[in-house]
């Protein structure tokens, strides 16, 4: 062990692909770092693994085609745990001067964890579009959809829709036709056309694409409904209204419902970025991601010194890349602290990576965000759940108060002001904000991300914060 | 670059905090004509993002003048505004955690007489009776039911608006980057966008003001302070007083909606701009609340957050005319206190412009007293 790597002290926040490869990369040069997860099991979203006290279903039959690669990242992890720190079920709500503050879920306790280097690889969550009746119970995003059958081992009804668009709607129509649901349809915002001029881009990646194609084909031969180029309309109730009953969506033509007991609304991912912001990284509009992200360079290097930034956290690129980057940021991390690293490895890292880049412009293109929902949003429409924020409320406080920002957006009307802090709510909002205004989405800004990253107790907060292991 | 817009108007008004929005709206009300010049946006610092307490109750005695003309604002903000701003005379109950607190309290109440405040002194069982959700570290304290509490997000942009639509010209985003004066008039001017000359100027800039100050020859100690802010998620409504503590610590009140607003101890500055909650201090906050509302044990934070403002060292504002140039008046250095003043203080400043003097006393606020050992300015303020 070198002098220098003794002294390192790095912290990986999410064990998902990027975080294990990560940390499997700092392992190889003899280093023990802490990864912190907010999960009990390593694994991500996608490759999220269910409770170990239930019945544990083969990797086949919860990843399909992505099997292989769920199993190599959790072996990879498992083979890392004598020698790293590992802190699962641990939420970081908090970072300041070179210390986290973590939250361990089970014991109900909390830590302070310095770091000398982080990496964050804290992930994504579903990019939600609201429509009208979204709020009734029945109603999920595309990934709680899945997590609710990789992690508890059911569907969220037996009839059920997807709305929507990105790759993500026809992957979990997919599973849940598979796992024994009934899929009534899926509905796309996309187009054909959309699709077919992004092909050329999307067969930079072959075998990907031709994933998305076989799921395409394997639901029409399967007699699930497929429907392009469609623009929901409204999420239907039942008589009392107290649950999901079916969808109704225009075909461009006439407007069409369709009977279910659940629907799973998603338009592709979006950053969980409140830690890089918290650590004072700067941001910059990302337009391919429609969203300000954290800037990193080529090899994850945030713009502030320590603080690398590692798969879909800091932009979507999927889960390949977030392997790839995870691995690149620790090469980075060894390399900007002495220790000698395997060079061409971290180059082909970066050609991967860029790669990818096109291959995802080609997503965007095949799958893009529909332009017109904030047009189409109507004034009753609850675009913030938590605080019952309506678009119409949205439109009048840019009417009456001239609001043009995001933050100035937030104080004046309450959008993102409750307990999800605007991940949820955020990009619907900044939509409808940069429609009413007329500014490019780019210019409404972002919210400003405040402690805690998500709720804490109050009992918790006050606690005296008991030092990281390894102090 | 070509294309600088240049205003000539009556008074110039740098910082659209309550402060100088509402000398705006006041000076609108005169008819006279107003530009002011906001770096970011309208009440989106100090005035904006502060507890939203809106108290008369333990300021200083030689404030109680200002603090009482701005009740009379406040008892008609939504005629003044157009907007409620979430404005509640709920009650402040300030907690005696001591015998000698309770001291502290009475002598408040016997210095404040003539002010009219309605101080209430309670404690033992009647104090148990009010407010059963008060921790057993409260012993007693004293009520004023007139005093309460406002949202700050909403009241303090929403007087930029009511001045705006009174006619006063708002340029927010236009941060000053030069003033002077040539013994006519002031000029002042925002990058290569604006230039706006006016024969009176109101400094107006929280916690930078003191540039300002300092141009003409006024440099005093102002200090940036940052506070901490805390609001839980919504839970049952059990309280109606905002809740402040002799001797300082914490202030909590409860919002129609059910979340409760926490205040206390310092944040960090991120940038000269920018401040954020200190993690020691959420834990005292933290700790604090649950001490004073048991309660509140098991309900979450969900956001913290923190601001910028000014504070001189006697913790009292600057608030008159400068000591040196005429047409100058100072308004700023609110130390963390100014929500409920500010109103008031805008309608001073307003009158000192048209009448050279305030029915207001303020002679406790000049600038004056951080020159005492030095001359006599050359010109002298106009007392009332």
């Amino acid at each position: 062990m070198t002098a220098s790597s003794a002294a390192l002290q790095p912290v990986i926040v999410g064990a998902g692909p990027a975080g294990v490869r990560a940390a499997q990369a700092l392992v190889a040069h003899r280093l023990r770092p802490v990864v912190i997860d907010e999960a009990s099991r390593a694994g991500g979203q996608i490759y999220r693994r269910p409770p170990a006290s239930l019945a544990q279903r083969s990797a086949r039959a919860l990843y399909g085609f992505e099997a292989g690669r769920a199993d190599a990242v959790h072996a990879a992890f498992d083979a890392l745990r004598e020698h790293i720190d590992y802190r699962p079920d641990s939420l970081v709500w908090n970072a300041q001067g070179g210390r986290l503050d973590v939250l361990h879920g089970p014991t109900r306790s909390t830590a302070n964890v310095p770091y000398g280097q982080l990496i964050v690889a804290t992930g994504a969550t579903d990019r939600v579009l609201p429509v009208p009746g979204w709020t009734l119970p029945g109603v999920y995003t595309l990934g709680g959809a899945q997590v609710a059958l990789k992690f508890q081992g059911c569907a969220i009804g037996e009839r059920v829709v997807f709305m929507g668009t990105g790759p993500l709607l026809y992957l979990v129509a997919y599973q849940y036709a598979k796992a024994g649901a009934k899929v009534i349809a899926v509905l796309d915002t996309a187009r054909l056309a959309d699709q077919l001029a992004a092909a050329p881009a999307m067969l930079r990646q072959p075998a990907v694409f031709a994933k998305g194609v076989y799921y395409v084909a394997w639901l029409r031969a399967h007699g699930v409904a497929l429907h392009s180029g469609v623009r929901p309309m409204r999420v239907l109730g039942d008589a009392q209204e107290s649950r999901v009953a079916g969808v109704a969506w225009h075909d461009g033509r006439e407007e069409r419902t369709l009977a279910c007991d659940a629907v799973g609304v998603g338009y592709a991912l979006r950053s969980e970025t409140q830690l890089a912001d918290l650590l004072g990284c700067r941001f910059e509009f990302a337009p391919l991601h429609r969203a300000h992200l954290p800037v990193r360079d080529a090899a994850g290097r945030s713009s502030v010194r320590g603080v690398y930034l590692a798969g879909d956290g800091a932009g979507i690129m999927g889960a390949d890349a977030a392997e790839w980057a995870g691995e690149r940021a620790a090469l980075a991390l060894l390399t900007d602290h002495g220790v000698a690293v395997d060079a061409a490895r971290a180059e082909a890292l970066e050609r991967k990576l860029h790669k990818l880049g096109g291959f995802r412009e080609g997503l965007e293109r095949a799958f893009p965000l529909p332009s017109d929902w904030a047009a189409h949003a109507p004034d009753e429409l609850v675009v913030c759940r938590c605080e019952n924020v309506t678009a119409g409320t949205l439109r009048q406080t840019v009417a009456v108060n001239g609001a043009d920002e995001m933050n100035r957006l937030k104080a004046l009307s309450r959008v993102g002001m409750g307990r999800c802090q605007g991940r949820m709510c955020g990009a619907a909002a900044a939509e409808i904000l940069a429609h009413a205004t007329g500014l490019p989405l780019q210019q409404v800004g972002r919210l400003r991300g405040q402690a805690p990253i998500k709720p804490i107790p109050i009992h918790l907060a006050a606690a005296p914060s008991t030092g990281g292991a390894g102090e | 670059m070509t294309g600088r817009k240049t205003l000539r108007t009556d008074v110039a008004i740098v910082g659209g905090g309550i402060v100088g929005a509402s000398a705006a709206l006041a000076l609108r009300q005169m008819g006279i004509g107003v530009v002011l010049l906001e770096r970011d946006l309208c009440g989106s610092r100090s005035s904006g993002v502060n507890y939203g307490g809106v108290r008369r109750q333990g300021r200083p005695i030689n404030q109680l003048p200002l603090a009482q003309r701005a009740h009379r604002i406040w008892g008609r903000l939504r005629e003044t505004i157009g907007a409620d701003g979430e404005y509640l005379r709920s009650g402040h109950f300030k907690i005696a955690r001591s015998e000698a607190d309770m001291a502290s309290l009475e002598r408040y109440r016997a210095q404040s007489r003539d002010f009219d405040l309605g101080l209430e002194l309670i404690s033992d069982a009647r104090l148990r009776e009010r407010c059963p959700w008060l921790g057993t570290r409260a012993i007693g304290g004293s009520l004023c039911a007139e005093d309460g509490q406002a949202n700050p997000r909403l009241v303090s942009p929403a007087f930029a608006l009511a001045a705006q639509r009174a006619g006063a010209q708002i340029f927010e985003r236009h941060k000053v980057d030069e003033v002077a004066h040539d013994g006519q008039a002031f000029m002042l001017r925002s990058g290569n966008a604006l230039e706006v000359h006016a024969p009176a100027l109101l400094n107006c800039a929280g916690a930078w003001s003191g540039p300002i100050a300092s141009e003409f020859g006024e440099a005093v100690p102002l200090r940036s302070s940052h506070p901490v802010m805390a609001v839980t998620e919504p839970v049952p409504h059990f309280m109606d007083w905002s809740l402040g503590v002799e001797g300082g610590g914490i202030y909590c009140r409860q919002v129609a909606r059910g979340n409760l607003v926490l205040g206390g101890g310092r944040g960090i500055a991120l940038d000269a701009d920018r401040a954020r909650a200190d993690r020691d201090a959420i834990a005292t906050l933290a700790a604090q609340a649950v001490e004073l509302l048991p309660t509140l044990r098991h309900a979450h934070f969900i956001r913290t957050w923190s601001g910028t403002e000014g504070n001189l060292p006697d913790h009292q504002p600057v608030l008159g005319p400068s000591r040196t140039t005429p047409g100058l008046f100072h308004g700023f250095g609110f130390s963390g206190a100014g929500f409920q003043i500010g109103p008031a203080a805008g309608e001073v400043l307003a009158e000192l412009v048209r009448d050279g003097r305030s029915s207001t006393p303020i002679e406790s606020f000049s600038i004056e007293r951080f020159f005492a050992e030095e001359e006599a300015p050359t010109i002298t303020p106009t007392s009332p």
